[in-house]
C-alpha cells in the first residue's frame, strides 16, 4: 500500500461517514423551522413539543458534523498538501467563506437553540432556529462551491511551472459561480432535505405503529409527507439539470455513468445493468437511445463515449461508478413514488391504516441516506484520474512529506474512534427516540436550589 | 503589491489568522483548561456543574479553530500545507481527542453507572490535557523551525520527532496556562463550595504556570537566538513581553481580591499578549526551515494572491461584526452561574 492509495482511502472514509450527519442537520433544520413557525402561528403546545424533540435529535447530528467536519478540514493539510497549495487561492477562499459566514452563523446560533428555551422568548427562539437552519444551508453553498470547482474549474489561471504551478483566483464571482455549482447545490440541498424528513417519517410512523404519541405523531407524519413529496419530485428536476451539467462540463465521466463506451453513437439508458470493461460492454435493462433523449429530446443524438478519451484521462472504475449512479436513480424513483402513495392514501383517509405502509416508512429512512452517499461516489470517481478536472492529477496531489505508516497509523486510529462515534451516535438516538417527545423529569433534573445547597452542604 | 493603512496584504492577513488564532486560545483555551482540572473535583454534582459551565459554549468555541483553519489554508496555503504535512502525527491525534472529547461530554450524563460517569470523566479530562498540550507542542515546532527543503516540502521524518524538549516545554507552558484560564472561567459559574475548592485550584494552577512558563522563557533565550532577533533589532518591541508579565502579574492580584471578570479578561490579555510577542518574534516568518534560511517560510512567499487576500479582507471586514454578535448574543443568554435542568449533560 502506498501513500496516495491509503490518502485516498482515509479520504474517502472520513468524507463518506462526515455525510451522514450534515445533510440529517440541514433536513431535520427545515423541519424545526416548519415545527417552530406552525407553534408560534398557531400557538398549538403539541408543535412546540415535536420541534423540542427533533431539536435534540438535530443537535446530535449536528454536534457530530463538526467534529468528523474538522478532520475534513485538516485532512486537505495533512494528507493532500500538493493539492492544498495548488489550489488554497481558490478552494481555501471558498472554505474561509464558509467558516465566517455560515460556520459561525449555526454554532452562534446553536446555544441558544438548545439551551435557551426556557431563557428567551418563543420568537427570539425561533430567530435562532432560523439561523441555525440558513447557516447549515450556507455551509453547503460553499462546500459544493468549493468541490464544484474541482469539477468545472472557472474563474482562475495557473501560475508557475512544476511543483510550484498553483491556480490562482481571477474572478471570484465566476469561481463561486462556475458551470456546475448551481445545478449541484440545489441537488445537495434536495437531498439534505428529503434525508431529514425520511428520518422524521420514520420515527413518527414507528411511534403509531407502537401506539405512543399518536395525536401528535401523526402532524409529524403528515407535514413530513408533504416536505417529502415535495422535493423528491423536485429532485428529478434537479438531477436532471445535473446529468446535463455533466454531460456538457465533464463528458468522461457522463459516458462512465451510463458505461458508454463508443466514440461517439446515440447511447442507452439502463434502468439496471452489469458493465464488463474489458469487452466494453453492459448487459442489463435499456432504454435504447434513452440517455440520447434525455440529453438533447432525440433518440439518435450522438453522445461521446468513454473510447473519445486517452486511457489516462478517463475514469477506469467504471461498472463501481455506473452502479452507484443507478443505484442513486431508482433510490429517488422509489422516493416518489412511495410519498405519492402515501398522499393517495392521505386523500382517501387511510394514510394510518396500513401497518405494511407505516413498516414501509419505517425503513425507507435509510434510502436517502444511501442515496447522498453513492452519488458522491460516482460525483468523485467519475472525476478521476483529476483531482481538479483537467489539471491537476490525483497521483500528484497527496503529500511528499508523509510516510505510509503514518497514514495507516491514522486510518487505522480514525476507524476506531469512528467506531466508537458511530456507536454514539445509534445509542444516543435510540435512547433520544425511546424516550419519546415528551420530557419526564427524573432525578438529576431537580430544581438548582435543592442542587447547590447539595453541593455546599456535601451531600 | 497591494497595501491598505500603509501596510500589505500578507501583513494584515497574517495579523487576521493571530487574531483568530488568539479567538481560539481564549475560548477553547478556558474550556479545555476546566477539562483538565475535572478529575481534581472529586464530587459528582461539582463535576456536573464544571461540565455544564462549559456546555452551552464548547461547541461553539470550536468554530474559532475551522475558521483559523480555513485562514491559515486560503491566505497561506504553503504554509497551511507544509505546517499539517511536516506534523502529521500531533494533528492526527489532536483531531482523534477532540473528537473522543466530544464523546466523552455526550456519552457522561446518558447512564447512571459509577463507572460509566467515571470512564468519561477519565476521557474527557485526559482528551482536554492533551488537546492543551498537542496545541502548545505545535506551537513550539513552529518557533523553534522544522526541516523544510526544496518546494517547501518537509525532509525530516520519523513518527516522535515532533516530540523534541522545546516542544515539550512549550505543550506544558500551554495546558498551564489554559488550566489557569479554565479554573478563573469555572469560578465565574459556580458558587459555595465548588467555588471555594476552584480557588485553591487556581492557586496551584497559577503557580503551575510560572514556573513553566519561566523555564520556557529561559530556554528560548539561551537556546534559540533566532528568535529574539527582532527585539534585538528593535527595542522598542520590550514594550510588548513588558506588558505581558505585568498582565500575566495582574491575574493573581485581581482573584486574591476575587474579581473573577477582571481576573478573566487579563488572563484573556495574558494569552493575546503571549500570542503577539510570538507573532513578533515569526515575524515575516510563518515557519523557520531548520535546512537553511534560503527554506524559510514566510508571509510572502507563503501568501495567496492578492487578488483573493483582498476577497478574504472584504469577508473578513463583514463577517467579524456579525461573529462577535453572535458571540455577544450566546454569552449574554447563559450569563450569570450555572443552572441544571433537563437540557444539560
Amino acid at each position: 500500500m502506498d501513500v496516495e492509495i491509503l490518502a485516498r482511502i482515509q479520504f474517502a472514509f472520513t468524507v463518506a461517514f462526515h455525510y451522514i450527519y450534515p445533510p440529517l442537520s440541514i433536513g431535520l433544520g427545515l423541519i424545526m423551522v416548519i415545527f417552530e413557525s406552525i407553534y408560534i402561528k398557531t400557538g398549538n403546545k403539541e408543535y412546540e413539543t415535536l420541534a423540542r424533540f427533533w431539536t435534540k435529535i438535530f443537535a446530535l447530528t449536528f454536534g457530530i458534523g463538526v467534529v468528523t467536519g474538522i478532520v475534513m478540514e485538516f485532512e486537505f493539510g495533512t494528507n493532500w498538501a500538493t493539492y492544498s497549495r495548488y489550489v488554497g487561492d481558490v478552494f481555501g477562499s471558498a472554505l474561509a467563506a464558509e467558516g465566517i459566514f455560515a460556520f459561525a452563523l449555526e454554532s452562534g446560533f446553536l446555544g441558544v437553540l438548545l439551551f435557551g428555551w426556557n431563557r428567551v422568548k418563543p420568537w427570539v427562539h425561533l430567530v435562532s432556529t432560523i439561523g441555525v437552519f440558513f447557516g447549515s444551508m450556507f455551509s453547503a453553498v460553499w462546500i459544493v462551491v468549493a468541490n464544484s470547482w474541482q469539477q468545472t474549474p472557472a474563474g482562475y489561471h495557473i501560475v508557475g511551472e512544476g511543483l510550484n504551478a498553483r491556480a490562482e483566483i481571477t474572478d471570484f464571482w465566476a469561481m463561486v459561480f462556475n458551470p456546475s455549482s448551481v445545478d449541484r447545490l440545489t441537488h445537495v440541498w434536495l437531498g439534505a432535505f428529503l434525508a431529514g424528513a425520511f428520518v422524521v417519517l420514520s420515527v413518527h410512523a414507528y411511534y403509531l405503529l407502537k401506539n405512543r404519541y399518536v395525536e401528535i405523531s401523526k402532524k409529524a407524519f403528515k407535514i413530513a409527507l408533504i416536505v417529502a413529496t415535495v422535493f423528491s419530485l423536485g429532485q428529478l428536476a434537479t438531477g436532471h439539470k445535473s446529468a446535463d451539467g455533466v454531460a456538457k462540463n465533464q463528458p468522461a465521466k457522463l459516458a462512465a455513468l451510463e458505461g458508454h463506451f463508443e466514440e461517439s453513437a446515440p447511447a442507452d439508458m439502463y434502468i439496471l445493468g452489469w458493465v464488463n470493461k474489458e469487452k466494453q460492454e453492459v448487459s442489463g435493462i435499456k432504454i435504447p437511445g434513452g440517455l440520447s433523449f434525455l440529453l438533447d429530446y432525440d433518440f439518435d443524438t450522438p453522445v461521446t463515449g468513454l473510447n473519445a478519451f486517452p486511457e489516462d484521462e478517463r475514469p477506469s472504475q467504471i461498472n463501481a461508478i455506473f452502479q452507484f449512479y443507478h443505484i442513486m436513480i431508482a433510490i429517488g424513483i422509489f422516493l416518489i413514488i412511495i410519498s405519492l402513495y402515501g398522499n393517495f392514501m392521505w386523500w382517501r383517509g387511510k394514510l394510518f391504516d396500513k401497518r405494511w405502509l407505516l413498516w414501509t416508512f419505517v425503513f425507507v429512512a435509510i434510502l436517502p441516506q444511501i442515496a447522498n452517499q453513492v452519488g458522491w461516489f460516482a460525483a468523485e470517481m467519475g472525476r478521476q484520474p483529476w483531482v481538479v478536472y483537467g489539471l491537476l492529477r490525483t497521483s500528484d496531489a497527496f503529500s511528499q512529506a508523509v510516510r505510509a505508516n503514518q497514514v495507516l497509523f491514522s486510518l487505522i486510529l480514525f476507524f476506531i474512534v469512528y467506531a466508537l462515534l458511530f456507536v454514539l451516535f445509534v445509542y444516543l438516538l435510540n435512547k433520544k427516540i425511546k424516550h419519546g417527545p415528551y420530557d419526564e423529569k427524573d432525578d438529576d433534573d431537580r430544581p438548582l436550589t435543592k442542587e447547590i445547597t447539595g453541593v455546599i452542604t456535601g451531600n | 503589491m497591494e497595501t491598505f493603512l500603509g501596510l500589505d496584504y500578507p501583513t494584515l492577513w497574517f495579523l487576521v489568522v493571530g487574531a483568530l488564532f488568539s479567538g481560539y486560545a481564549i475560548l477553547d483555551g478556558f474550556d479545555f483548561g476546566a477539562g483538565a482540572w475535572h478529575l481534581f473535583l472529586k464530587k459528582e454534582k461539582s463535576r456536573r456543574i464544571a461540565l455544564n459551565a462549559v456546555g452551552p459554549v464548547w461547541d461553539g468555541n470550536e468554530v474559532w479553530l475551522v475558521i483559523g483553519g480555513g485562514a491559515l489554508f486560503a491566505g497561506f496555503p504553503v504554509m497551511y500545507a507544509a505546517m499539517f504535512s511536516s506534523m502529521y502525527i500531533p494533528f492526527m491525534l489532536f483531531l482523534m481527542f477532540i473528537i473522543f472529547r466530544a464523546i466523552s461530554i455526550e456519552f457522561r450524563g446518558k447512564e447512571k453507572m459509577k463507572w460509566w460517569k467515571k470512564t468519561w470523566d477519565i476521557g474527557y479530562s485526559i482528551s482536554s490535557i492533551m488537546l492543551a498540550f498537542l496545541l502548545g507542542v505545535v506551537l513550539g515546532n513552529v518557533l523553534q523551525g522544522l526541516a523544510i527543503g526544496e518546494n517547501y516540502v518537509y525532509k525530516g521524518g520519523g513518527f516522535f520527532e515532533f516530540l523534541n524538549m522545546y516542544a515539550i516545554m512549550t505543550g506544558v507552558t500551554t495546558l498551564s496556562l489554559f488550566m489557569s484560564h479554565g479554573a478563573i472561567y469555572l469560578l465565574l459559574k459556580t458558587e459555595g463550595r465548588l467555588y471555594a475548592k476552584l480557588t485553591i485550584l487556581l492557586k496551584k494552577g497559577m503557580i503551575f504556570f510560572m514556573v513553566s512558563f519561566g523555564i520556557t522563557t529561559l530556554y528560548t533565550l539561551l537556546y534559540i537566538p533566532h528568535l529574539s532577533d527582532a527585539f534585538k533589532n528593535n527595542p522598542s518591541l520590550f514594550i510588548v513581553p513588558m506588558m505581558a508579565f505585568l498582565s500575566i502579574a495582574n491575574v493573581p492580584r485581581l482573584a486574591n481580591k476575587r474579581k473573577f471578570k477582571m481576573a478573566f479578561l487579563f488572563s484573556s490579555v495574558t494569552i493575546s499578549l503571549l500570542l503577539v510577542l510570538v507573532a513578533i518574534e515569526l515575524y515575516p516568518v510563518l515557519l523557520f526551515s531548520t535546512l537553511g534560511e534560503q527554506f524559510n517560510i514566510d508571509i510572502y512567499n507563503a501568501a495567496a494572491s492578492d487578488k483573493s487576500l483582498g476577497i478574504m479582507l472584504t469577508f473578513v471586514a463583514i463577517g467579524t461584526p456579525l461573529v462577535l454578535g453572535y458571540t455577544f448574543f450566546v454569552y449574554r443568554t447563559f450569563r450569570g452561574k450555572v443552572k441544571l435542568d433537563e437540557h444539560s449533560y
